[in-house]
């Protein structure tokens, strides 16, 4: 059984409010940070951590800090992504949910550190119930103590507010997200600036997951260096992975990265194996967005290696034979699944989450969506599949944000791994509306080259 | 300032020129001018902001600085993008920007109406020449077309907001030309269109001015709707007394009818600085309601580039378009395969050099000199 940090507590009897919380050993953090820590050392601890962001890119989180912009008189903004809308992913709903105090103090840490005075949490319309937690929990905050002038004496201010949104999966890019909280259309900006320099309000901006910020509780309080002992490599700490698709036990499990991919989809301490006896066929390891694996590379890396719940082998092979870690949100697909229609649905949620700013996304997305929905319903020919594969390459890396290629790996991934279940459907339309493709050779052992 | 300024040293296309730091490579590469100078759909010079959404400008940094040589590893929006010093930029002479770009125009098309023929911006359409110098000859897209609601937008204004391409200009204009802006972008993503909230008619003093910015013909002169083909008409700079505006304006003329009036544009279809150095944007006034000539006093005829559409019933005035090829390919001037200079006999005069329109005088001429 791996360590947990982050929800170790969470099921304790009303977690949720703060006398529990606090009695739990919540809050020390914010103590020690206070009074023993000078900001720079915080930034220090965590740059020592090793904890990369947990949205997804996997960024360094003690370097994004450091890349904070400090010049004098203006303000700086912390602002925590809790507009978690990848298909797939539903860690940070369950972290706000049961724990939110672990959020708010992490927050506190993170804004003493970055010097932000006032901290905004950026939480989806639809989380209406949570964004109804969290801000009961900084009501208890600030009664306490935590929030507010002169936090413990120490000289320090600061407070939080939470703002939802209207529930566009567009305002998660962090250039929009800031877009939105101004008040205006969830619109992506143009990187440079980027809003370590210019971000909210013209003012130097950190934008940081929710888990991310979590994780900065278990740093400050047992240490930088502690924390980096958990995980393999450059993939410190343990990460939360919200299990989905056919397995027999979805939901929200707290890794140490160390474990294989084997091992969390088979043991009966995660996701428990594959629901209803079936086939493993392919996973989706890190939210919707991320290239799509069949099993038999999924399980082991091209090298023969067996594949590890890291950032560094799960992308083992970039995207021809490899994926990403994401933001953690892990889809099964059990044999019975079809890739095509899986593939669609993407195409479709992308199609309508586009923002419309910028033209290859905008008109992209769209036609994938219909050439794909034409080869799904048994009416495509063969060149659709080449004129799919040339849509997403104009797509990719030609936007002014990372949506369009979020759009376009998922197409891509399908075509490239899973190409003759497309063409099956292509040659056989009568029989792709009624059955599905099956298991096929996906999960067949992967060929290994014998060294020369 | 006796102070001299630092100039940044930029390479385009092989072409290297000393520009003022903050310059964006696009703006580097209109002052070189010619075919390095990458198209631009959304960005507008004098409107803050703008550009970066529609893509088509983008191009390769093959390297980033003299400081930081690394070349960036995606392509970049030139309107976006400012100049550092040793910067060298490919645009023309990239594969991969050639290949995004027609990737984009192909995009911009699909849903894109293709009624040129009945469309009043046809001739002086920014997309039909990006289509005609980058697009390819048929589109793969079999789907139907996307289609909006019809919106009113007041007697002055017609919105097609089928062969919108969203590109934001007019959004800008409002908001930093007019007094109040009441349209804007509604919904999201494929459909998104630009209307008012609450059907309103667009008018305040300079809001005609969306018309002159517009890319596309989506905004167009109810005036002058379905009166004429630009290409029939005949511009010519006029002015007036105007105590709203510059009153310095282009008028579309037939004959002696006045059938349209807009700000002047210089080569990048922008409006041109007035003699007074602001920029020319006009009032309502003077677009919509001075139709008749004894309005106006007229300058003289427009120049007009001798690629463009409304050249072909001009003799005078013609401007020969700036080329570049030669330098790009490193002073190598690429030929034709055949010189038709070389075999025929009458087709021995360079047009564009011609004072004036030719006539078999001049042919005559020339014969008798050779």
């Amino acid at each position: 059984m791996g360590r947990k940090l982050l929800l170790e507590k969470a099921h304790v009897e009303g977690i949720r409010h703060y006398d529990v919380y606090r009695r739990e050993g919540g809050y020390r953090s914010v103590e020690k940070v206070l009074k023993t820590m000078s900001p720079e050392a915080v930034v220090e601890e965590v740059k020592k951590s090793g904890l990369r962001g947990r949205g997804g890119a996997g960024f360094p989180t003690g370097m994004k800090w450091s890349f904070l912009a400090k010049p004098e008189g203006v303000p700086r903004y912390l602002v925590v992504n809790a507009d978690e809308s990848e298909p797939g992913t539903f860690k940070d709903r369950y972290l706000m949910e049961f724990i939110p105090h672990l959020l708010i103090e992490g927050m506190i840490c993170a804004s003493y550190a970055l010097g932000s005075n006032t901290s905004y949490i950026y939480i989806r319309g639809e989380y209406w119930w949570v964004k109804e937690i969290l801000e009961v929990a900084v009501q208890e905050a600030r009664n306490a103590g935590f929030l507010g002038k002169n936090i413990l004496g120490s000289g320090f201010d600061c407070d939080i507010f939470v703002q939802p949104g209207a529930g566009a999966y567009i305002c998660g890019e962090e250039t929009a997200l800031i877009e939105s909280l101004e008040g205006k259309r969830g619109n992506p900006r143009i990187k440079p600036p980027f809003p370590a320099v210019k971000g909210l309000w013209g003012c130097p901006t950190v934008v940081n997951n929710v888990e991310s910020i979590a994780a900065v509780v278990p740093i400050v309080n047992d240490g930088g260096e502690e924390y980096a002992k958990l995980g393999t490599g450059k993939s410190t700490g343990t990460k939360l992975i919200s299990a989905c698709g056919n397995i027999n036990k979805p939901g929200v499990y707290e890794i140490e990265m160390n474990i294989s991919v084997e091992e969390f989809i088979y043991s009966d301490e995660y996701c428990g194996g594959i629901a209803n006896g079936k086939k493993l066929k392919a996973c989706i390891p890190g939210g919707s967005s991320v290239p799509i694996l069949p099993a038999n590379l999924l399980l082991k890396t091209a090298k023969g290696e067996s594949r590890m719940m890291t950032y560094e082998s799960l992308s083992d092979g970039g995207f021809a034979t490899g994926t990403m870690m994401g933001s953690g949100g892990f889809i099964v697909m059990d044999e019975d699944q079809c890739v095509v229609k899986h593939t669609y649905t993407l195409a479709r949620f992308y199609r309508h989450e586009s923002c419309g700013q910028c033209s290859p996304c905008r008109e992209g997305t769209g036609w994938m969506e219909k050439i794909l929905l034409k080869i799904d319903q048994g009416k495509g020919s063969m060149s659709d599949i080449d004129l799919l594969w040339d849509i997403q390459r104009k797509i990719e890396g030609n936007t002014i944000c990372p949506l369009g290629d979020a759009a376009a790996w998922p197409v891509a991934a399908a075509i490239r791994h899973f190409r003759d279940e497309f063409e099956w459907h292509v040659t056989n339309p009568s029989e792709a509306v009624v059955r599905n493709y099956g298991l096929a050779n996906y999960a067949k052992p992967l060929e290994v080259a014998t060294p020369a | 300032m006796a102070e001299e300024k630092k100039l940044f040293k930029v390479t385009i296309d092989n072409i290297t020129i000393d520009v003022e730091p903050g310059t964006s490579i696009l703006n580097a590469a209109r002052q070189i001018g010619g075919d390095v100078t990458p198209p631009a759909m959304c960005y507008y010079s004098k409107l803050k902001d703008s550009g970066g959404k529609c893509r088509t400008c983008l191009v390769e940094v093959a390297a980033g600085s003299t400081a930081d040589p690394r070349p960036m590893p995606k392509l970049v929006a030139s309107c976006r993008t400012n100049v550092m010093d040793g910067m060298v930029v490919k645009n023309i002479t990239s594969d991969r920007v050639t290949d995004a770009r027609n990737g984009v125009v192909e995009f911009l098309l699909i849903n894109h109406p293709l009624d040129c023929p009945i469309c009043d911006q046809a001739g002086e359409c920014h997309l039909q020449d990006l289509s005609y110098e980058h697009g390819k000859g048929a589109s793969r897209y079999e789907f139907k077309r996307r289609t909006f609601d019809k919106h009113e937008l007041g007697p002055y204004i017609q919105l097609h907001m089928t062969r919108c391409i969203l590109c934001y200009r007019c959004v800008y204009t409002a908001d930093q030309v007019s007094n109040e802006r009441r349209h804007g972008i509604l919904s999201r993503g494929d459909h998104a269109e630009i209307a008012t909230y609450i059907e309103k008619s667009l008018d305040n003093d300079f809001i005609g001015n969306v018309i002159d910015v517009c890319p596309v013909g989506a905004l167009t002169d109810k005036t002058f709707r379905f009166k004429n083909r630009v290409w029939f008409t005949k511009p010519v700079d006029a002015h007036c007394k105007c105590d709203k505006c510059s009153g310095e304006v282009q008028l579309w003329m037939r004959g002696d009818e006045v059938l349209r009036v807009t700000a002047r544009k210089d080569e990048w279809g922008e409006v041109k600085d007035t003699t007074k150095g602001e920029p020319g944007w006009i009032c309502n006034t003077c677009r919509f309601e001075r139709k008749k000539i004894s309005d106006w006093v007229i300058e003289g005829p427009t120049q007009v580039n001798r690629h463009s559409v409304i050249s072909q019933g001009h003799y005078v005035g013609v401007k020969k378009p700036h080329e570049t090829i030669a330098k790009v390919m490193g002073g190598r001037d690429p030929k034709l395969l055949m010189n038709i200079k070389d075999v025929s006999e009458v087709n021995q005069v360079e047009l564009s050099e011609l004072k004036g329109p030719a006539t078999s005088e001049s042919f005559k001429q020339l014969k008798k000199g050779n």
